[in-house]
């Protein structure tokens, strides 16, 4: 005799993380009811829902770029020639914290940070060793820097430019995006206000005199990293995004002209599905709001470009050598949802700095996709779906509502300013951390499946003090040499402009070209602003 | 009985604060006063907090590995404070390779990745002077 089917009551119930009914079964009723069915169309064409290109990885596959960075600028060399060697397609680069924060290497507070966490950066000279030998026109390069962005975007165009790079063509992008870390990640420098004033400096300049570079990199993912749910996650990235283009529209540059070198950088850790349908909502409901809110009129000004695959608050210490799974289904639901780039977190990091070993595992993982499971073949094989068309217009319902809520309540920039967002995710967090030790949600190794088998031996980073004491040598050095009335007038134009509320982005090059370091720009400029004050809320 | 005071603090320049704040709800859940110090504290500015709090616990929050000069730099500060007989905690990504030296350097309790929050809360409970 057949089992008899469960009444639908009976069943387990089951709610994704952005609070959505899931059902045991969908079909071509949910995906009408949801209003899924118009929203759909073609990739290369609006609402972009299933892709910015018509063509996408068949054309070409997503660029693979690993998080990479310790030590001195030589050490961080070597490994950006070893992962181009195994073929790697961009960089993606981490700094120490001191050069995040804007402080140099031999500032007191620096003790114990130099090269500890990413690459130390002083001067332009450590941006030349960091890039020796790394072709800037078939490698493109990230920097994952935010307090001190507008500095580093400045070496990066004078590195390039001293080598013989047409800026007018230079790609890249930075992570630059101030607002997000007030919320998680927390390397500000300067106030709220004056620290988007220099995002704005630096889109403008960019949009003038390099337009193919991106200088911003929108991040839901340190939000969702601090206890966000997916669609707050790119909900808030949205409100944030429209904060910046904002500023830049209010100084007299047209929307098409800047729009189109916004970029993203999500997470990807969850349910498979919510995640991919996030993605697709996200996509459509950016181009919407460029469309309909600020009069785009450039398919490009409308792309929701990104970055996705890290998904680090997914990965668990506990038997680490599942986190290479995790990290498999995270680059699966990366490339289902047509991601621009990709940069996988790698089984490790729960425990230190990738060893080059872990680098490669998670690079390989990617090109898995491409070269062995047809996931370059054809674009949006999730598109269709009932399931995922249903979940892809409920989940964009929800990033409206949230939205929307933001803007009731003061706007984005207000909010993260008292600190209401922080304590918000925070309190998520907290419920999250409860549910998981209360084995309510589920964490496989951590609260059910455990083992009190040995953890494999990790390969420990190693930290060396004597490599810190050659960074602060060579940046004596570089002091001692460089024209120093040069660099005198640099810093004071520097504070001159930050004064009259000129574009900073001129004065800025002005200095790293007279060798000026990260600390010293930043404390001029932080004479003017002062620095950014934390809110504690709980 | 008095509520244990803590004083937890984010020393050095790491801005991964998302553990620290669960920690600390936590913690008030269970009935204790936290001051939380917010980001990038200098150990003077840890050892100063602590005792103008008259705090019970001294509770740091690491991540990104400067955890030992960290603490070889706040124990003389926090012993010059008077602070020598309060609880000194610390918790986040720290390699058992290092916890006799963070033992050593008189941080009794030490809570690595993947410690659960009610071992910490016993913990404070049962060790608190």
């Amino acid at each position: 005799m057949k089992p008899k089917d469960l009444p639908e009551k009976e069943l387990r119930p089951v709610v994704n993380e952005s609070g959505i009914a899931i059902k045991p079964l969908y079909t071509a009723e949910d995906v009408a009811a949801s209003g899924g069915a118009q929203m759909i169309g073609l990739p290369g064409q609006y609402p972009f829902t299933r892709g910015i290109h018509p063509q996408m990885y068949r054309k070409q596959p997503f660029t693979m770029r690993q998080y990479t960075g310790f030590g001195n600028p030589a050490d961080t060399n070597q490994r950006f020639h070893y992962l181009i060697a195994n073929g790697q397609t961009g960089l993606n680069v981490a700094f120490d914290l001191p050069t995040q924060c804007g402080m140099d290497s031999d500032d007191p507070q620096a003790e114990g940070e130099v090269g500890r966490v990413g690459m130390a950066v002083d001067t332009l000279r450590d941006f030349e060793t960091a890039f020796a030998g790394v072709d800037l026109e078939k490698i493109t390069v990230s920097l994952t820097i935010n307090g001190a962005a507008a500095i580093l975007i400045a070496m990066y165009l004078a590195m390039a430019e001293k080598r013989g790079y047409d800026l007018a063509k230079l790609r890249g992008t930075a992570q630059n995006d101030i607002l997000k870390e007030f919320v998680g990640r927390g390397t500000w420098v300067y106030p709220v206000a004056p620290s988007i004033r220099l995002v704005g400096d630096t889109i403008e300049y960019c949009a003038k005199h390099a337009p193919k570079y991106s200088p911003v990199s929108v991040c839901g993912y340190h939000i969702r990293e601090s206890g966000a749910d997916p669609a707050q996650e790119m909900a808030y990235a949205f409100c944030i995004a429209r904060a910046y283009a904002d500023e830049v529209i209010r100084r007299g540059l047209p929307v098409d002209e800047f729009a189109g070198r916004l970029s993203f950088n999500f997470n990807c850790f969850g349910s498979i599905f919510e995640q991919v349908a996030k993605f697709r909502a996200g996509r459509s409901l950016w181009a919407k709001i460029m469309k309909e809110q600020y009069g785009a009129t450039k398919p490009g000004s409308m792309w929701l470009r990104m970055i996705a695959g890290g998904g680090g608050g997914g990965l668990t210490f506990e038997q680490p050598e599942i986190n290479i799974v995790r990290g498999a289904y995270y680059a699966l639901i990366c490339a289902l949802a047509g991601t621009q780039t990709m940069a996988l977190c790698c089984y490790d990091e729960a425990y230190t700095i990738p060893s080059e070993y872990a680098q490669r595992v998670s690079l390989r993982t990617m090109q898995l996709l491409i070269e062995e499971m047809g996931l370059g073949d054809t674009v949006d094989p999730m598109g269709g779906s009932y399931y995922i068309e249903t979940l892809t217009s409920q989940m964009r319902e929800r990033m409206e509502r949230i939205m929307a809520e933001v803007d009731e309540q003061g706007g984005i920039v207000k909010l993260v300013a008292e600190g209401a967002i922080q304590a918000k995710v925070s309190a998520q967090a907290y419920q999250r951390q409860r549910a998981i030790e209360e084995g309510a949600f589920r964490k496989v190794g951590v609260n059910c499946y455990r083992t009190e088998d040995k953890t494999p031996d990790m390969e420990f980073h190693p930290y060396k003090e004597e490599d810190a004491r050659a960074q602060c040598a060579a940046l004596a050095r570089v002091r001692n040499e460089r024209d120093k009335e040069k660099v005198r007038a640099a810093l004071a134009r520097v504070e001159t402009d930050a004064r009259s509320g000129a574009n900073l982005m001129p004065a800025i090059l002005q200095a790293v070209k007279a060798y000026a370091s990260v600390g010293e720009i930043t404390n001029v400029l932080v004479g003017e602003f002062g620095r950014f004050r934390e809110p504690v809320r709980f | 009985m008095k509520n244990i005071k803590v004083v937890l603090a984010k020393p050095g320049l790491d801005g991964h604060d998302q553990g620290a704040k669960v920690v600390a709800r936590a913690l008030m859940d269970a009935g204790m006063e936290v001051i939380y110090t917010g980001l990038r504290q200098t150990p003077e500015a840890i050892a100063r907090i602590a005792q103008d709090e008259d705090a019970d616990v001294i509770a740091l929050s690491s991540m990104a590995g400067s955890h030992l000069p960290i603490c070889r730099k706040l124990k003389p500060l926090l012993e010059q404070a008077g602070l020598a007989d309060k609880l000194w905690v610390i918790g986040g990504n720290l390699p058992a390779q290092d916890h006799a030296e963070l033992r050593a350097l008189g941080f009794k309790g030490i809570f690595p990745s993947s410690s659960r929050l009610e071992a910490i809360v016993t913990y404070i409970q049962a060790n608190t002077p």
